[in-house]
């Protein structure tokens, strides 16, 4: 039996592999998307569902522009991939918050952001830091311990599941093939160009390839001459049952869903690939959100998880085409949900046409982590 | 649609459903007096608005939610009845209370 054969097969189906690939099949390009099975590992499906900006770009203002763009295209995003999917999927933008429960935190608040904005060639965006009279005239439920907070208009939140869904719908409705059971094993450039690629579920021929398998990156970058070093970063989330809305705005460990429930968040904890929960962890988490919102202690939790963030040494993105494999490319980055509007515009479509720009991308290839760490 | 078997105990109890009074029998949870008074929707739903009732009468569906002497979305498949308690259905999602 031959292989089938594509233009572009794109390894993994997260929030990052079906924006990818979207953004490519709407070029025109013959896609397919190879995923594993229901049993993997899914950032995708297991995060806390903010666009976000405040506080991103520390270390990187190439990465602080980059989240900036995404959280500006994410409205019109959201609303093409509406009508293309069917699936509306509850983009708001309404600014978010930090909270800060003491003066302390309040400053160290404050100082980060001021040093994050004063980086050369930084981006700025708007934001400010609020006493506890103005955020509560915006989150009337803060609790006492609440003495203020920063507020940025430019951060948001979305419902990731139906993201990934609506991304999912899209690409089938364009004919773009969906492979579950198709863990990529093996990928081996083909005489005369493209690749085949070896899966539990069958060979696949495509003259591109994107790698955009979260933490299974980590394995298959060296087969196409690429570094990509990923590691699993554990996040533990909380979630209530649904209540009225009361809260307007995101709080970056509180938020309300389009639908009522309250997401209470979310642990970083070095674990590996392990997505236990834990009382003390998420007894943690609950016991500050009740302190930022009391009212929320007569609230009933329905449910916990665990997610596995993608995680690189900076915690910035990657993005880069292999020199000694031409035509291979990785995408991964850790804000999927907030960069999903950019995966979907940018990267998909210039990974179709074979090419990342350098002007766009040059800072993003995981070369940085090849310099020696000064002591 | 419901009835009380032939040798259930008296519906000796008074509970109250959104203010009228109903008859219940003691320590029968509040589920199976509801039904047995030809209540079978306690609730509707916070996303479509939908009509709910007790289905699973065994605590794992959480379609029987009601509000318990003043607390929201008690399962009422779990609580049982005593003189007095005061039930109210709910519409759509509870309020974060007081
Ligand atoms: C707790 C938590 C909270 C988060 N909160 C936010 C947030 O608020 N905002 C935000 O922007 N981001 C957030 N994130 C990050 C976001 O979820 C991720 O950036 C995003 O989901 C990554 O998507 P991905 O497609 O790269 O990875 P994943 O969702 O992990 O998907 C990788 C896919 O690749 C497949 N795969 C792996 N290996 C192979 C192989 N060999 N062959 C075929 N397929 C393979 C897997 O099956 C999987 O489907 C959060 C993450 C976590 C864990
Ligand atoms: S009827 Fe199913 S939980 Fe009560």
């Amino acid at each position: 039996m031959t292989a089938r054969s594509f233009d572009l097969a794109v390894v993994g189906g997260g929030l990052v592999g079906a924006a990818v690939a979207w953004g490519a099949a709407r070029t025109g390009a013959r896609v397919v998307v190879l995923d594993e099975g229901d049993i993997a590992f899914r950032a995708s499906r297991g995060n806390f569902a903010l666009v976000w900006v405040q506080s991103k770009g520390m270390g990187m203002p190439e990465y602080a522009a980059w989240t900036v763009a995404s959280s500006e295209a994410w409205a019109g995003f959201a609303d093409e991939l509406g009508r293309e999917s069917g699936i509306d999927v509850a983009h708001r933008r309404p600014g978010g918050f930090h909270l800060a429960l003491s003066d302390a935190e309040l400053q160290a608040r404050a100082d980060n952001l001021k040093r994050l904005h004063n980086q050369p060639a930084m981006q700025r965006y708007p934001y400010e830091i609020l006493d506890r009279e103005r955020v509560r005239g915006m989150l009337p439920e803060i609790g006492p311990e609440v003495v203020g907070g920063s507020f940025c208009p430019l951060d948001g939140h979305t419902n990731s599941l139906k993201l990934l869904r609506a991304l999912h719908t899209a690409l089938a409705r364009a004919g773009t093939p969906y492979l579950a059971r198709h863990a990529v094993e093996t990928i081996l450039p083909r005489g005369g160009g493209g690749f085949r690629l070896l899966s539990s579920g069958g060979t696949i021929e495509a003259a591109r390839v994107a790698l955009c398998a979260g933490n299974g990156n980590a394995r298959l970058a060296p087969m196409l001459g690429l570094s990509v070093p990923v590691r699993p970063q554990r996040g533990q989330i909380v979630v209530t049952e649904r209540v009225q809305p009361f809260l307007h705005h995101p709080v970056v460990t509180v938020r309300q869903t389009d639908e009522g429930s309250v997401m209470l968040g979310d642990s970083l904890e070095e674990t590996g690939f392990d997505t236990a929960t834990g009382l003390g962890v998420t007894g943690t988490i609950a016991n500050r959100a009740v302190r930022l919102f009391p009212r929320l202690a007569r609230v009933n939790v329905v449910r916990t998880w665990a997610a596995l963030r993608v995680m690189t040494p900076d915690g910035f993105p990657i993005y880069e085409e292999s020199t000694s494999h031409p035509g291979a490319f990785v995408a991964t980055c850790h804000s999927g949900v907030t960069l999903a509007a950019n995966h979907a515009r940018l990267v998909g479509p210039t990974i179709a046409a074979g090419r990342l720009p350098a002007e766009t991308f040059a800072p993003f290839s995981a070369r940085r982590f090849d310099v020696p760490q000064a002591a | 649609m419901f009835r009380r078997l032939p040798d259930a105990p008296p519906a000796t109890a008074t509970i109250l459903v959104d203010g009228r009074a109903v008859r219940a029998v003691p320590g029968e949870s509040v589920a199976a007096a509801l039904l047995a008074n030809g209540i079978v929707a306690c609730r509707t739903t916070p996303v479509s608005g939908a009509a709910r009732g007790p289905y699973c009468l065994m605590g794992v569906c959480f379609e029987c939610l009601a509000t318990i002497d003043g607390e929201p979305n008690r399962q009422t498949c779990l609580v049982l009845v005593r003189d007095g308690l005061r039930i109210e259905t709910q519409s759509g999602a509870r309020g974060l209370g007081p």
